[in-house]
């Protein structure tokens, strides 16, 4: 008798082991945090970089705000639609699922189409690797900010191909969820699928922030 | 626990949040409101601001608020880490802050030629 309560009181204190399920999930948030790990190098060393020039330019008289600020509105509405599949999904709605699933993918594309025509347009304009648009800027300004170029294609490309590997991982999952693979009770990938795309969500919000609102 | 995930949070609410919060940024930054509020006022409430969006998609969309600690506490390892990060670069910068960019300067001009 004094043994059963031992055995129930252990296991109040230690969290039930790991199913196939929850190890996906593990599996997923440990590389989630070591890419988070990746962002955070990255604008850590773009922040070191900004700081320890002697003058730089304001982004938003290169970057244009009001196309990204769409952009951030497009990625907020992409993660919307992943949590209503997931909810469909785990309530047993397959068509629903890969409605929003559908939705969730156009948002990336889009989003990846903008960001390819936003690279374009300043690219044309003369925001290269080893050049800033001169029209409107200081020299001191110009010379100080000779980096601003590459550490904005490094992180917003850094991004990006996040984004092309989600909308990736989307399809294959759409496609799964055509044949019928998922279900209400069957649906962990689904919810995987989405703790990584709202992480590119996540890290653009700061991306956002960093490099075109500071 | 299987049960525990079935009950969603209001997924509409938190989009409206993070749409206002979204252009409470941007008007933040407009150009004449930087100048008025000055660097270090608007970079706290940029920062602010775009760590609670962080925030409520980590705790709501990625379900972290109805997760078990130990997830929790492995979500929270990356953020401590970028914390001692910028600690780290810290004195470096405000060494090449106190030089007022002077060597800075020089070291730019050398590379683009």
């Amino acid at each position: 008798m004094a043994e059963t309560t031992t055995v129930d009181h252990s296991a109040d204190v230690y969290e039930p082991s790991l199913t196939p399920d929850s190890l996906g999930k593990l599996g997923m948030w440990l590389f989630l945090i070591s890419d988070a790990m990746s962002f955070g190098a990255l604008l850590a060393a773009y922040g070191a970089i900004r700081a320890g020039a002697a003058e730089w330019v304001p982004p938003s008289e290169v970057l244009g705000i009001e196309l990204t600020a769409f952009m951030t509105f497009l990625l907020i509405c992409s993660s919307v639609t992943m949590v209503k599949a997931l909810e469909a999904i785990q309530n047993g709605n397959q068509s629903r699922m890969c409605t929003f699933l559908g939705l969730t993918i156009l948002g990336g594309v889009i989003f990846l189409g903008l960001q390819a025509y936003e690279w374009t347009h300043l690219i044309k304009h003369g925001l290269t690797l080893t050049t800033i648009p001169h029209h409107g800027l200081s020299g001191a300004e110009i010379s100080g900010s000779v980096l601003f170029g590459p550490t904005f294609y490094t992180i917003t490309g850094f991004h990006g191909a996040h984004v092309t590997g989600g909308v990736i991982y989307l399809t294959v999952i759409l496609i799964q969820g055509l044949r019928g693979n998922y279900t209400a009770e069957y649906n962990h990938r689904v919810e995987i699928l989405g703790l990584y795309w709202h992480f590119v969500d996540l890290i653009w919000i700061m991306v956002f922030t960093f490099m075109y609102l500071l | 626990m299987e049960h525990a995930h079935k009950e969603h949070p209001k997924y509409m609410r938190i989009f409206w949040i993070l749409l206002v919060l979204t252009i409470l940024e941007v008007l933040v930054a407009l150009p004449f409101l930087k100048q008025m509020l000055g660097q270090v006022v608007t970079a706290i409430l940029l920062i602010g601001m775009a760590c609670s969006k962080a925030l409520y998609v980590a705790l709501y969309f990625m379900h972290l608020k109805f997760e078990q600690r130990t997830l929790i506490v492995i979500a929270l390892t990356p953020f401590i880490i970028c914390v001692f990060l910028v600690l780290m670069l810290l004195p470096d910068l405000m060494a090449s802050a106190r030089h007022e960019g002077t060597t800075a300067q020089s070291q730019v001009v050398d590379t683009s030629h």
